[in-house]
């Protein structure tokens, strides 16, 4: 029987990244409609715990390998190990979230295992090996069905179009002793950016703002607060350097698919709507009526952001009080 | 330095961009085109680590002739000399991978610095396939601490720190940023706060057109590019239905508890 690994990640915080079980649903998906097994795996310096909390979401076995070795993350370290062990257990398709680790990992296992790949899968369809595989091109503007002639098959899906895998049954974990393959690349530091507030591309809430805040995040934040929401950004305003880069929401950024998507002073380029326009409900507050914002938005306001932010605040704290 | 930087030819990042009505492609008419914008922020660093550290860039693109516009656009800014692998048709980030790394394997550079993602496939993969093939090391995302309108980017700093056989690469991830040391020869892929990319001068442009433009075909290079994601058909993305403008915060309030009931 055909097998599908997915590559599960483990957070900074030792933790397991949710955008993993995304993954597993996808990877799911996948098996049953190319009558395959379904397979985990995950590296790291001690993630036995997270094995076994993986082998609690339907997968038949998890595949774990311990080494001090993979304690911080590195393709070169990595990739060959998943590719190994993808050739030992003749995965057919192996795939991973479309997160920075997803992104920077994958394809260099791709390349070990001659295999053709598909970046941010939004859904899969098809039978046997003949899977089809619908993900966007052109900042979403297209979407696009492709096969992947190879006979092994790479991918990483966008964790917003699958809900996370529910805990059933219990799979078998495999633990193995890979060699580590010696590399010149070293790990040197990991500058966290911390924050109290949910995960931007988990979070119920996200609260975006533009070049039209110029730079004063303040209202954003007291909302964000407010509502337990996370906090993004336009691209403009990570290029200035107003808030940390990886709230960039966007094409080339995080894509995010909350239930309120609020942009404020976000004139709503294409390269920014790829990355929200798939929220459930999305408003927008910009003074230019024209702003593109205002086609995907389902309650636009057409105000300054200073005046309506602490309106909005205070009238929705008197809703909760 | 020797560094290789590649300059894919794409559809700049302001057109409205339509698929045709037999899903097969895109519609090209009143396309403009451009150098993908991540390319140019590698053709920047390249440059930028060539007059730090001295040595040569070479841009490489592969397309049909028109890609020629784009590496003349990398010559103009400063490139040294440029790489056209001409193949009409399609390509998909294996055969550019294999392609490339025999434009490597002839070029011999130190380091290769390639765009993270080119903005019409959206792939994120041939910087990583490159690497891999090659054997070498890589550093993707590649920024750096100092935001783009301070003071290291007003006088050109490079953001890659280029020392004693090792590159170190500061790469934006999730929540944060990772630094990582890369012994060269490297791939190096960019993000977009790398640099701020020069424009092209007139004398530069005027240079530009004496440049050497080696012609090379995959056939040549023995490399076979049948694509191996074969795309079935293309689709415009679902509509949005189109929402209200609210007149105050009171309506918008209303609204988000009483219709969408999300607060
Ligand atoms: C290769 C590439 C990749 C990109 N990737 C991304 C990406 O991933 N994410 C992304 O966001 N962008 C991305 N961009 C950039 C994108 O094209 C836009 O330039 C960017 O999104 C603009 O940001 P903005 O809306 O904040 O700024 P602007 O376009 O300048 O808009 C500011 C808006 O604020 C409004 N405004 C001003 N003052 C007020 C006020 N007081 N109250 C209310 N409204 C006000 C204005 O009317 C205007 O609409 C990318 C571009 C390229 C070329
Ligand atoms: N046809 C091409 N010619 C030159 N470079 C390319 C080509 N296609 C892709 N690349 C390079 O590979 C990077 C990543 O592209 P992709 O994996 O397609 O998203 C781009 O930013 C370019 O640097």
């Amino acid at each position: 029987m055909s097998i599908v690994l997915i590559v599960a990640e483990q957070q900074p915080d030792g933790a397991l990244r949710k955008a993993s079980l995304n993954a597993l649903t996808a990877g799911s998906q996948l098996a049953s409609a190319a009558g395959a097994e379904l397979h985990a795996a995950i590296l790291g310096k001690d993630v036995s715990g997270l094995a076994q909390e993986l082998a609690g979401y339907g997968v038949k076995a998890v595949h774990v390998a311990n080494d001090a070795a993979f304690e911080h993350y590195l393709a070169e370290t990595y990739a060959p190990v998943i590719a190994e062990l993808a050739k030992s257990i003749s995965a057919t398709f192996v795939g991973s979230a479309s997160t920075a680790f997803g992104k920077d990992l994958m394809p260099r296992v791709a390349a070990h295992l001659e295999a053709a790949m598909a970046t941010d899968v939004v859904a899969v369809s098809g039978s046997g090996s003949d899977i089809v595989y619908t993900r966007p091109m052109w900042a979403g503007n297209v979407v696009a069905e492709v096969k992947l002639a190879t006979p092994v098959q790479v991918f990483t899906v966008r964790p917003t179009e699958f809900e996370a895998a529910a805990q059933s049954g219990s799979g078998e974990v495999k633990t193995f002793s890979p060699t580590v393959p010696e590399v010149k690349t070293r790990f040197v530091e990991f500058q966290e950016v911390k924050s109290a507030r949910p995960q931007l591309t988990e979070a119920d809430v996200v609260i975006s703002g533009g070049r039209g805040t110029k730079g004063d995040f303040k209202e954003i934040e007291a909302l964000a607060d407010l509502l337990g929401a996370a906090i993004g950004a336009s691209r403009a305003v990570c290029d200035a350097g107003w808030v940390p880069n990886d709230l960039q929401v966007g094409q080339t950024g995080k894509v995010v698919a909350p239930k309120l998507y609020i942009a404020a002073g976000i004139s709503g380029a294409i390269q920014h709507l790829a990355g929200m326009k798939g929220s459930k409900t999305i408003v927008a507050i910009n003074k230019d009526p024209e702003a593109p914002i205002f086609q995907v938005a389902d309650y636009g306001l057409v105000a300054d952001l200073f005046k309506v932010l602490p309106e909005l605040r205070e009238g929705l704290e008197k809703l909760k009080s | 330095m020797k560094i290789l930087v590649t300059a894919k030819r794409v559809e700049d990042a302001e057109s409205k961009i339509r698929v045709n009505p037999e899903g097969t492609g895109i519609v090209k008419e009143g396309l403009k085109y451009k150098i993908n914008p991540f390319d140019e922020i590698a053709v920047e660093e390249g440059l930028r680590l060539a007059a730090k550290h001295g040595g040569e860039v070479v841009v490489v693109s592969i397309g049909g002739k028109e890609v020629q516009e784009q590496l003349r656009h990398a010559l103009a800014m400063g490139a040294h000399k440029a790489v056209w692998v001409n193949h009409e048709g399609e390509l998909d980030q294996l055969g550019v991978a294999r392609l490339l790394q025999k434009v490597v394997e002839q070029e011999q550079p130190e380091l290769a610095i390639l765009g993270k993602q080119s903005i019409d496939d959206d792939q994120n993969q041939v910087g990583q396939y490159l690497a891999t093939f090659l054997g070498w090391g890589q550093a993707t995302f590649a920024s750096k601490v100092e935001s783009l309108e301070s003071e290291a980017e007003k006088t050109k700093q490079p953001g890659i720190i280029v020392n004693d056989g090792k590159v170190t690469v500061v790469r934006e991830v999730d929540n944060g940023l990772a630094t990582l040391e890369v012994g060269l020869p490297a791939v190096v892929t960019t993000d977009l706060r790398l640099n701020l990319p020069r424009y092209a001068s007139l004398p530069g442009i005027m240079k530009a057109k004496s440049k050497p433009i080696q012609e090379l075909t995959p056939s040549g290079l023995g490399v076979d590019v049948t694509p191996k994601v074969v795309v079935q058909k293309l689709s415009p993305p679902p509509e949005r239905k189109a929402g209200i403008k609210v007149e105050d915060v009171s309506t918008l309030i209303d609204k988000l508890r009483n219709e969408a009931k999300v607060v």
